[in-house]
């Protein structure tokens, strides 16, 4: 074995007085291996990005390092001045950031930006930095390099910035690439190009990636190390193939097994039940105008989008951001009103309701948002906020705040919690909270607007498993948004898929997974992070054939790592 | 804890055992506490929030107990004593603390009451221009469409006329009293808490919590009372006190030109006026009322300044 190219040892960072913990990083130990993929996995909060932070010098004021060495090429990082930095950061170290949009400077064209890597560190001249950024533009993938470097980043989609975010930090060939969650903010099938173009870059470069992520299918895809953090400690270290099938520490073992599987269990079929929600030629178009006399730009958000909701009954709303999904739920509860099309909730036409009428009527149908910080209204206390629904509607307020005590309960937040304000929650029992107040209008429908997007997969799994469990108590319809296959696979009884404004499939969960017939399904189904690994653990899949999306990626697994599983 | 069984269709199905639900480790929650409540903690570690407290305290305090604390009758005239200099000069007497003025009257006791109609006039002009303003941009900021048009309009309106133009005009064309100050300041000044109240109602419009608040079938009103104005509560705030500095700066020049409060009343502008022909040789009768106006404007603007610092981090961590 040959010599890491960064030695971590004993690094502990520490956190400003009145945090939750002492240090963010404690006794934190790593090696990078020339030319491999090391992956550190954890949850939010476990201090993962602070440890790429201390590894390009970028960390923020607030946190000391406290002790342990960064080793890199014979030098102790952590003893490094600024100017030291300057030369080492962009030239042997680069880094890649989790949001391409705030990290590209918006009022500067592309080209300017790879070309500015070599100008600050006074490489080239200008006609050689120019030819040398169209060239990168080429190397990560840009379509028409020569044309996109006059681009500006707004032109460009996540997928493209984030490549041209790669080929400023390739620009001066460092040995060390620091990627901090690089594919969080981008689509699954965008993401799967992403990681391919790190691999292959890694590869052809040989490079050493330090890769910062919390989603253990990305791991399985890319890492050829990985590191467990938990709460800014090591947990478990070691090639990828060891942790993620022979996982040592509860703590690993418990974060897979919270990855909801891509395969469906099977799922009795609420055919006969009845129809709770349905949406029929749904439409709803955003017209844009350049300028006072320009163009009129028209967006078809949802296209004659049509489904029915049973009772007891999960159907899944499946697609990519811009899919349509998330004003199709907006258009559901009727927080927009749709240019064509009917919603009925049971027997009535929910569409044609307005006024007071509509006011009393709302309550049939009730929403979960994203995200768990700005659904709570931070200055009423969690009683307030999950028992102004019911009051609105006349329920007396002893009433309500007796069941709003049943409701926490329900939930699996203590009673107490009632008099608490919202800063006192973290995200998944916030998400508990919001799920509460919901349920508090004594609903028909729910719909869940990527309910569990904004929270860690340990967390995910209990509030997935909460809103099953309501379901089938409460007999619910419900509406479940997702970008995320695998938790549609897990919680959804049928699935349809949008694209483009449209939906291009819908069919019950697990036939869709073994036979989609759509092509952009195929697509999205072999994007799905991680399915290496299920393969990998193919024997204890429960009995029936695989899903189909393994057969499309197969091939291009074994492209990208260059070996068979 | 079992649901009751016939109370409502949520429980109609469960089944009667208790219902377990895997919760997640609970850490152990901190005290209840309110936004507000942890923003005046911070608040005892601010600096400038705290002295400016402290010293608005202090004067308001005085202004409420003037009566009991002012050693003189404010409007008794004694010609025989007329501009006596303050202690701290050497012909300074106990009996005047802070000297007479040209009519005799006790400077300290003058001083006491005139931070009366300093605060009042404060006060209420931020009041009355507070509620326009609110009212105009919360709607402008909630509704948006044709009332943020219109509203916005009656802004650009407002901003277009010079404040201490108009304040003149109006005063010296009805005539200076202390109710016409207040109404004048309270109907020119709402014009940043409108733009505040705009801009911030507009950010929290678009907050998922408003969005429940809809599909939970609230009416309009009580979104606005409930979810929102909590929520713009602390930009109001800070803008209170901005106002209410500037209108205290106002009356003290309204009153210095004439148009303000009319005499004998002891307002700090006026009293400056009163002593201009004498401040080349008998300068303190400028300076102390100067001084008072100066550590008063400084106090409401560090607190200002103070709570938009202890409040702008709220709620979200």
């Amino acid at each position: 074995m040959s010599e890491p190219v960064i030695r971590i040892r004993n690094l502990t960072l520490a956190l400003p007085k009145g945090a939750d913990r002492p240090n963010a990083v404690e006794d934190l130990s790593l090696d990078l291996m020339p030319g491999k993929i090391l992956c550190v996995v954890g949850e939010s909060g476990s201090g993962k990005s602070m440890s790429a932070y201390a590894l390009t010098g970028l960390l923020p004021r607030a946190l000391t390092p406290m002790g342990g060495r960064i080793e890199f090429e014979g030098r102790d990082l952590l003893a490094l001045g600024e100017r030291d930095w300057r030369s080492l950061r962009g030239r042997r170290i680069a880094m890649v950031f989790q949001e391409p949009m705030t990290a590209l400077n918006p009022v500067m064209r592309i080209g300017d930006q790879i070309a500015e890597m070599f100008e600050a560190h006074g490489l080239l001249t200008k006609p050689e930095r120019k030819a040398k950024a169209i060239a990168l533009a080429a190397e990560v993938g840009l379509p028409d390099p020569a044309q996109i470097v006059r681009a500006y980043p707004h032109q460009l989609s996540g997928g493209q910035r984030q490549r041209a975010m790669i080929a400023m930090a390739l620009a001066l060939e460092p040995s060390i690439l620091v990627a901090d969650e690089p594919t969080t903010a981008l689509d699954v099938t965008t993401q799967a190009q992403i990681l391919k173009l790190i691999r292959d870059l890694q590869r052809r470069r040989g490079m050493s990636v330090l890769f910062i992520t919390h989603d253990f299918g990305v791991v399985a895809d890319i890492a050829d190390h990985v590191a467990v953090l938990q709460r800014g400690k090591l947990v478990e270290s070691g090639s990828a193939a060891d942790v993620l099938r022979n996982p040592q520490h509860p703590y690993t073992k418990a974060l897979l097994a919270a990855v909801p599987s891509i395969v469906p269990p099977e799922r009795e079929s609420r055919e006969g039940a009845p129809i709770a929600l349905s949406a029929i030629g749904l439409t709803k178009t955003y017209t844009s105008r350049r300028g006072l006399f320009g163009p009129p730009r028209i967006v078809h958000a949802v296209k004659e989008v049509a489904f029915d909701v049973r009772r007891g009954e999960t159907l899944g709303l499946v697609g990519e951001s811009g899919s349509g999904k998330s004003t199709t739920a907006r258009l559901a509860i009727r927080l927009i009103d749709p240019d064509r099309g009917t919603i009925r909730l049971g027997a009535l036409d929910y569409t044609a309701l307005g006024g007071n009428r509509l006011r009393s009527e709302r309550k049939r149908i009730q929403m979960i948002f994203q995200d768990p910080f700005a659904s709570l209204n931070p200055r009423r206390t969690v009683e307030q906020i999950i028992i102004a629904g019911p009051i609105a509607h006349g329920i007396p307020a002893r009433e309500a705040r007796a069941r709003a005590r049943e409701l926490l309960d329900l939930v699996g937040l203590s009673p107490s919690a009632a008099e608490r304000y919202p800063n006192a929650f973290s995200g998944g029992q916030r998400q508990r909270i919001g799920i509460a107040r919901a349920l508090a209008m004594e609903p028909d429908v729910l719909v869940a607007d990527e309910a569990v997007s904004a929270l860690d997969v340990s967390v995910q799994a209990q509030v997935l498993d909460l809103l099953e469990d309501l379901k089938q108590r409460l007999n619910l319809a419900m509406l479940f948004i997702t970008h995320d296959l695998r938790v549609a696979a897990k919680i959804c009884d049928r699935i349809a898929v949008m694209h483009r404004g449209e939906i291009v499939e819908q069919r019950r969960t697990a036939d869709l997974f073994r036979q989609p017939e759509h092509p952009y399904t195929r697509d999205l189904l072999s994007a799905v992070p991680g399915l290496q690994r299920d393969v990998a653990c193919r024997e204890t899949w429960p009995e029936g054939p695989a899903p189909a999306g393994f057969y499309f990626r197969q091939a291009s697994i074994q492209e990208l790592t260059g070996s068979t599983t | 804890m079992t649901l009751q069984p016939s109370a409502s269709p949520l429980s109609a199905g469960l089944p009667e055992t208790p219902v377990t639900v895997p919760a997640e480790p609970q850490a152990p929650l901190p005290a209840a506490r309110s936004p507000t409540a942890l923003a005046l903690r911070r608040g005892l570690h601010h600096g400038g929030f705290m002295i400016g407290a402290v010293i608005l305290g202090v004067i308001v305090l005085a202004a409420l107990a003037a009566p009991l604390i002012a050693p003189h009758d404010p409007y008794a005239q004694d010609v025989s004593r007329r501009l006596i200099p303050p202690i701290w000069n050497a012909k300074g007497s106990w009996d005047h603390v802070l000297g007479t003025d040209k009519l005799g009257r006790d400077y300290l006791s003058r001083l006491i009451y005139g931070s009366q109609i300093s605060l009042l006039i404060g006060i209420a002009a931020a009041c009355i221009s507070g509620l326009i303003g609110t009212v105009l941009g919360i709607c402008a900021g909630y509704f948006g469409g044709k009332v943020d048009a219109l509203v916005s309009y009656v802004v650009t309106t407002r901003l277009a006329m010079p404040v201490v133009l108009v304040a003149f005009a109006m005063a010296s064309l009805v005539g200076g009293s202390l109710k016409v100050v207040v109404l004048v300041l309270g109907l020119l000044l709402w014009d940043r808490f409108a733009v505040v109240t705009r801009a911030a109602t507009r950010q929290i419009r678009d907050q998922d919590f408003v969005a429940a608040a809809r599909a939970a079938g609230f009416s309009n009103a009580r979104i606005l009372f409930q979810e929102i104005l909590p929520n713009i509560f602390n930009a109001l705030i800070v803008v209170a006190t901005l106002e209410m500095a500037h209108a205290i700066l106002l009356e003290a020049a309204l009153s210095f030109l004439g148009l303000g409060v009319q005499p004998p009343l002891p307002s700090w502008g006026l009293m400056i006026a009163e002593g201009k022909p004498y401040m080349f040789f008998q300068p303190w009768v400028i300076t102390i009322p100067g001084v008072a106006l100066l550590v008063l404007v400084l106090a409401i603007n560090l607190l200002g300044d103070g709570l938009r610092d202890v409040t702008a981090p709220e709620g979200r961590r």
